[in-house]
């Protein structure tokens, strides 16, 4: 891993503090100190794990040659669906664009909801679980391997992607239940198992939830919670000094600190970590972006030829391993992995907003891989792309995203430590909840299984953070996308009750018994021209 | 109907001054008394999903918080000085809500408490009464 040299004075203060904490080592014994004890654990959780694992990541991700490449069946899932509802329901990301965003602004919003869950805030909940890693990390991936041509697929992939979670949300909102508490619990647990029960299909739809719940917990503490920390460790260590990094090899120490701000959130309930958390990753996101934006300017002389490299490569790509389909799978796949369209995690986040339209939330719904992947991961693409970095050896994932920030922004990569951070922590919040929701679906809404899986959310934190578990890490990787199966199957039976939602909105608009409230200026304003 | 004053009010002292200011003008005028309460809040602030799932609930809370610790004791002292107040409780930004509130009420005059914070508070934050005599649609009286 190559990364940029970083003088000892800007290490910031509570770092020394850690150093301190960790003891006296000399920092380039400290993996070898750190490293031997822990390897014995890594390889025997590995072995135990490996061969389940291993199978079961065989099931998921069983792929096909498909002229010279190997086609992963559970991309062609999940694509398949999102051209089928694309189709289906109209064009429904396209034409429906504005009027999400109108919805978005609140134009439609009924006065006396004011106060409960709006539009907006149901979505940005919804994005703090998407927008992470996937976007940094997971599209360096895909150009690194597909070349250039990757960020096509990707960007078609995520237009597509708009109307699987059009489909998922409005079923989330809808079937929805509503606690004696005021609480409102929601997802494909709960739309597979009534939604299917209301079309004769109970038995189905119970094996259906149970399925994606149990599948949904394995993801929330894999990929939502063990990939993220242990992707953003790296990075730590890596602009803190690599090897050299007080920290290199002594992950516990970050994972132990990650566990105990996440159970403070999670289980202590302090709201104040995750309102600045909550406020920062939107700020992140927007810096991210603009960041990417000026170094596309910077190189504007470039633009024309690194949109040909996109075009070309995406359909006649030179050099890549299955060529034209080689560079599809990688787009499509790492848009699959960023905005978990299909998967069903973000009908849960979706499901607790106040409106009387189920399908409302599925108009709003559709700009999350609009945000996600049309426009932070196409940056990122582009970034990496422009500034020719994508040929680099020796860098893959964060690192290569980092190094092409870097060759313009020369202290971007420490912007992009925090923000990675920053990702993750949201991202584990989130996906804690997810998990929570579907535990509890599992084992009852009791407080002594509310708790127990808070518990073990911390605790594989700090596994997460201290061990290199590359078979844990695949594993969980399948069990998100394992979610998909249950998720798809109960979409494509309950379409025609979204069909059904859809047309009535749609005559309800068009006859004016759903108005756009707009933002009418306060009566005052209008009284003083 | 007879004249409506309306009071914007919240829990500091600017506010008790200005309730007790606007129920004595009601009282020489034989105007009515509406108490409107603005719970700060924006469609546009981030939440977790957690508290997505928990907003509804939360939001009873506040409602109920604001009745009970708020406005029923503040109805309460000016009923024992002859005043029948109704009282509203709104979600949405301090003087916007206001002006709202006081042009669906047809009250013809508003009354404010000011806070009497600093100057550079003011000039960071601005301040509901502040804005409010710049937007309302009817008289405002601020009370110091």
């Amino acid at each position: 891993m190559t990364r940029p040299p970083l003088p000892r004075a800007l290490f910031p203060p509570v770092f020394a503090a850690l150093v301190a904490a960790a003891g006296p080592a000399a920092a380039q014994t400290t993996a070898d100190l750190a490293g031997a004890p822990e390897l014995g654990i890594d390889a025997r959780v590995n072995a135990a794990i490996g061969p389940v694992a291993d199978v079961f990541a065989g099931i998921i991700f069983y792929s096909v040659p498909v002229m010279g490449a190997d086609l992963p069946l559970i991309v062609v899932w999940l694509i398949t669906a999102a051209l089928f509802f694309t189709v289906y329901f109209g064009f429904i990301n396209f034409r429906g664009f504005g009027h999400a965003l109108r919805l978005v602004r609140g134009d439609y919003e009924d006065p006396n909801d004011r106060g409960e869950v709006s539009h907006f805030q149901a979505l940005t909940a919804a994005l703090s679980g998407t927008v992470g890693l996937g976007n940094i990390a997971g599209v360096a991936i895909a150009v690194s391997l597909g070349g250039p041509g990757a960020t096509f697929w990707m960007i078609l992939a995520g237009l597509l992607g708009m109307t699987s979670k059009f489909t998922e949300c409005t079923l989330g909102v809808k079937y929805r239940r509503v606690n004696a508490d005021g609480t409102v619990s929601g997802g494909p647990m709960y739309y597979l198992s009534q939604g299917l029960a209301e079309r004769g299909m109970g038995g189905l739809g119970r094996f259906l939830a149970v399925f994606f719940a149990i599948m949904c917990v394995g993801g929330s503490l894999g990929g939502g919670n063990m990939f993220q920390i242990n992707q953003a460790f790296q990075q730590f260590v890596n602009v803190t000094g690599g090897d050299a990094s007080p920290l290199a090899g002594r992950g516990w120490i970050f994972g132990l600190i990650a566990a105990v701000l996440v159970g403070i959130v999670i289980i202590g309930g302090i709201r104040s970590i995750v309102r600045v958390t909550e406020k920062v990753v939107p700020f992140m996101c927007g810096l991210y972006v603009l960041a990417g934006l000026i170094i596309i300017l910077v190189h504007w002389a470039e633009i024309p030829a690194a949109f040909g490299a996109i075009i070309t490569g995406a359909f006649s790509p030179e050099g890549v391993a299955g060529g034209f389909v080689g560079v599809l799978i990688q787009g499509f796949r790492r848009a699959a992995f960023s905005n978990e369209a299909g998967i069903g995690s973000a009908a849960i986040a979706h499901s607790a907003v106040r409106t009387k339209e189920p399908v409302t939330e599925g108009y709003v719904a559709l700009l999350e891989p609009f945000v996600d992947t049309v426009i932070v991961c196409t940056v990122t693409a582009l970034v990496i792309v422009i500034t020719g970095t994508y040929g680099t050896p020796d860098a893959d994932g964060v690192s290569l995203t980092s190094q092409a920030f870097g060759s313009t922004i020369g202290w971007f990569p420490y912007v992009l430590a925090v923000a990675v951070i920053l990702f993750a922590f949201s991202t584990m919040i989130s996906w804690s909840y997810y998990g929570l929701k579907s535990w509890t679906y599992l084992f009852g809404e009791t407080r002594a299984a509310d708790v127990s899986f808070k518990l073990l959310f911390c605790v594989f934190v700090v596994i997460g953070s201290s061990l290199q578990l590359g078979a844990v890490v695949d594993f969980s990787d399948a069990m998100i996308f394992a979610m998909s199966l249950p998720n798809l199957v109960g979409l494509y039976l309950l379409a025609p009750v979204v069909r059904r939602e859809l047309a009535n909105y749609r005559a309800k608009l068009r006859s004016g018994e759903i108005r756009a409230h707009g933002h009418a200026p306060p009566a005052g304003a209008a009284v003083r021209r | 109907m007879g004249q409506l004053f309306m009071v914007g009010v919240d829990g500091s002292d600017g506010c008790r001054r200005a309730v007790d200011f606007a129920a004595d003008q009601a009282a020489r005028a034989g105007a009515d008394l509406l108490l409107v309460h603005v719970i700060e809040w924006s469609r546009y602030e981030f939440l977790s999903p957690s508290e997505v799932a928990e907003r509804h609930r939360q939001r009873e809370r506040e409602l109920e918080d604001a009745q009970t610790r708020l406005l029923d004791p503040l109805r309460d002292r000016l009923k024992a000085a002859g005043a029948e107040p109704r009282t509203v409780i709104r979600f949405g930004h301090g003087a916007e809500e206001l002006c709202s509130a006081a042009a669906e009420n047809k009250a013809c005059q508003v009354f404010i408490g000011r806070r009497g914070r600093s100057r550079v508070t003011t000039l960071l934050f601005g301040g509901v009464a502040g804005a409010l005599v710049q937007m309302a649609p009817v008289p405002v009286t601020v009370v110091p």
